[in-house]
């Protein structure tokens, strides 16, 4: 696994900053890092040649005596040519002017379609749509029954003629149905398909034709490797897709499909699909996807959270109080409880930035039980103990821990790791962040592979 | 020769009777073999030519960029592919290997057969009855790779099988693998839908015990490596069948979607973590996708693939063999 791009740059790059200018060898020595982190992410390797060719261009020469850092530049650098490759802001979906707004989904097996398709239909019912769909996957096994199942707990109406007509006339049924029905939406799932399979292509494009759909969405599972290029272009072809679902992005994958779909067909991720429960799934952020490819976090989506949650007023002052060296244990609780407000902490720290080098915590599972354990110890501590933690000894230990149900180890960790934290929050707040030596020692960073390509 | 089901399963002291794979008409086999081939032939034809189009005529620089190319291609990963080619142009730079095309050629595809065949070992149905437990990502193929398992175990091989439905999560996943249990002539254990996944597990375990089933198949609900509490819950599942028989499950299989890229080595790495993965299903093979993360899973975890799913019929699972993955890898 590859630390975060950024502090191998930084690594990279480090006797730059006494030359100013980026030299040849340094840009080859930046781009290596990069091609292998895009690699990494599973972005296609033909994209990944022509970006870095880009890349480099516009690197060469480039003066970062006013950047405080060449990686950090570098970074900023990529992150522009990512966003703008990757379409830089979201599309919307085409809706019917009357008549239902036809919205047909296609994809491999085990892409996830079904699951989308009752997602997407709730997203869409939601904003006050009357939305319906068509079952028209009649191979997989149960298929018909998991759409309706799904499709009831979304809200939505479903068409379904079992498994023994043939798909093309289900869809146009369906179609038919809707429009008595005076539908806003429907939704046509299909049956996974490889691409290759001409029959089912075939089968994929006289849908198409016979229901003539506002919206075709192809559904890629964000852990596709570089077969997503050939896949896309094959749909493109079969379906003329206008869009693309991205699924399973909850999970750890960096998602460089996304970027190799867009860069091979010119068509954008429209909706994410981020979780287990139906209302995880929201439109994309291309701009986003771009941080997360790179390991730079996905601090947008986080500010949005925090901006929803967090009082502005006692965000000011817990920043006056870090730049005083004045945060206590009182002002941690609340942070901890400003912050379980957004959700589960696991999935906050993924967005974080920095997190992505930070192994231990990224792949930390965040027991909320342990949160509730923090929580008891210092609530069994005094405002004299909280505000300064280190008059806690043995004795008031022992106290704090029969008093919040714990253990005396719990209480010495609470309190180890917060000087910890006191004393990293004291770098960041002087400008420096944790340097990359000591966070590559922290994550134990692994060797490079050697790769030549240029 | 190819890896044969023999060479794959371990049956113990049992006695298999091969029923339909003795009794298949000639003309039938032809027909699977035929699939195959045209299935392997769409895959050459997909793979870009530019790779591996004159690999090895010339021994150069530009040779082991390529070579590099293609394995990253088939997703095999950057360190993977490093150490690969770095030890083959070692052994070409020493002459341990001729500078001659189809020497290295043939030595390339020796170190990836040898790299895929890390820790290979068949897959245990030994045990009275087996447990066989199937685990992985969704949308990887878990239910339909149970399904051609039992077919192959009770219809080829005449074993009586039982499955577990312990996917309670999925709408619908019983209702599949019952569809399932029906063509294979399995028996079936299910639970309501949200029921407790372990004790699904238990009751298919003390029916195949109760029966003198051969052996159980457990299959499980589809998760994100990255939900702590879904492999709690997975692990809690091979706990509950420890208890019914101490040394169970004796194999667990992850199935691996082809199409994956590099997080599948996270996915390998993290289920294994959680229940002590045997071996891997690569599953999709059929489409284009190579299935070289495989290669990474092998030679860092040191799990082997066992099987692997080649389309969607019944017979479309087959034995992996390393020699010819290693051949595919590289478009031949």
């Amino acid at each position: 696994m590859f630390d975060q791009l950024s502090d191998r740059l930084q690594a990279t790059l480090s006797d730059v900053r006494s030359r100013g200018k980026l030299t040849e060898p340094d840009v080859d020595a930046a781009m290596r890092e990069i091609r292998l982190a895009l690699l990494e992410a599973d972005v296609n390797f033909k994209v990944v040649k022509t970006f870095t060719a880009t890349l480099k261009e516009r690197c060469l020469g480039s003066e970062v005596l006013e950047s405080l850092d060449p990686g950090q530049h570098v970074v900023k650098i990529v992150n522009e040519e990512l966003t703008a490759l990757m379409g830089g802001t979201g599309r919307d979906l085409a809706f019917a002017s009357n008549g239902p707004t036809v919205i047909l989904m296609a994809g491999l097996q085990g892409s996830g379609k079904t699951t989308a398709c009752a997602k997407l239909a709730r997203h869409l019912g939601e904003s006050g749509k009357n939305v319906a769909l068509a079952a028209c996957d009649i191979y997989r096994p149960a298929a018909v029954d998991q759409l309706v199942t799904v499709g009831e707990r979304a809200g939505a109406h479903v068409y379904e003629q079992g498994t023994e007509r043939n798909p093309v006339d289900i869809a146009e049924w369906a179609l038919s149905r809707a429009r008595e029905e005076d539908r806003d939406v429907l939704i046509v799932d299909t049956a996974g398909r490889l691409h290759i399979d001409e029959e089912l292509m075939a089968e994929l494009a006289q849908i198409r034709k016979r229901t003539k759909p506002h919206n075709v969405l192809l559904v890629v599972d964000a852990m596709t490797g570089q077969d997503a290029v050939g896949v896309a272009e094959s749909f493109a072809e079969a379906a003329e897709f206008d869009g693309v679902v991205m699924t399973k992005l909850d999970g750890d994958a960096r998602g460089g499909a996304a970027l190799s779909v867009k860069a091979v067909t010119g068509k954008p991720i429209v909706y994410a699909s981020t979780g287990e429960k139906l209302e995880d799934f929201d439109r994309f952020h291309p701009d986003r996807m771009a941080s997360r490819i790179l390991g730079m976090g996905d601090v947008l989506t986080l500010i949005e959270k925090a901006e929803q949650q967090v009082d502005e007023r006692q965000a000011l002052d817990l920043q006056e109080k870090l730049k005083r060296d004045q945060f206590t244990l009182e002002d941690f609780l609340q942070q901890m409880r400003q912050v379980r407000k957004m959700g589960p902490l696991s999935g906050l720290i993924g967005m974080m930035p920095g997190m992505g080098a930070m192994k231990q915590l990224k792949n930390a599972d965040v027991d909320e039980g342990e949160l509730d354990r923090v929580e008891a110890i210092i609530l069994s501590m005094t405002p004299a103990e909280r505000a300064n933690p280190q008059m806690i000894n043995g004795s008031r230990r022992k106290r704090i821990a029969n008093g919040s149900g714990s253990k005396v180890q719990h209480v010495n960790q609470l309190v180890k790791q917060f000087d910890q934290m006191r004393k990293m929050m004291r770098q960041m707040v002087s400008g420096k962040m944790p340097n990359a030596q000591d966070l590559a020692q922290m994550t134990g960073g692994a060797p490079r592979p050697k790769i030549r390509r240029r | 020769m190819s890896t044969t089901w023999q060479e794959i399963l371990d049956l113990g002291a049992r006695e298999a009777q091969p029923k339909a794979a003795s009794a298949e008409e000639p003309e039938q086999r032809r027909g699977v073999f035929k699939r195959l081939r045209e299935s392997l032939a769409k895959s050459r034809q997909a793979l870009s030519e530019e790779i591996t189009a004159s690999l090895f005529d010339r021994i150069d620089e530009e040779t082991w960029e390529r070579l590099e190319e293609a394995l990253i291609y088939a997703d095999a990963g950057a360190p993977t592919t490093a150490a690969v080619v770095e030890r083959l142009e070692r052994e070409v730079e020493s002459g341990a290997v001729p500078a001659d095309g189809v020497a290295v050629r043939d030595r390339l595809i020796e170190i990836l057969a040898e790299v895929a065949s890390t820790g290979r070992a068949p897959i245990d149905l030994s045990g009275e009855p087996a447990v066989l437990l199937m685990v992985g990502v969704n949308g990887t193929g878990k239910t339909t790779t149970i399904g051609k398992i039992a077919w192959h175990l009770s219809k080829e091989l005449g074993l009586s099988v039982v499955l577990g439905a312990a996917d309670t999560y999925r709408a619908a996943a019983a209702e599949q693998l019952a569809e399932w249990a029906d063509r294979a002539g399995a028996e079936l254990v299910r639970s309501a839908p949200g029921g407790d996944p372990g004790a699904v597990a238990f009751d298919a375990i003390a029916a195949a015990r109760a029966r003198g089933a051969d052996v159980v198949i457990i299959d499980t609900a589809g998760r994100l490596h990255t939900q702590s509490n879904l492999m709690d819950e997975l692990a809690k599942v091979r706990r509950v069948i420890g208890k019914q028989i101490p040394e169970a499950p004796h194999e667990t299989l992850i199935s691996i979607d082809a199409t994956t890229g590099q997080n599948g080595l996270r996915q390998a790495k993290v289920f294994s973590e959680a229940v002590a993965v045997d071996g891997v299903v690569l599953t999709k093979l059929d489409g284009t996708a190579k299935g070289g993360i495989t290669l990474a899973i092998a030679s860092e975890l040191g799990i082997p693939v066992k099987l692997i799913g080649t389309g969607e019929s019944l017979e479309d699972l087959r034995p992996f063999d390393p020699t010819e993955f290693a051949q595919a890898l590289l478009g031949e």
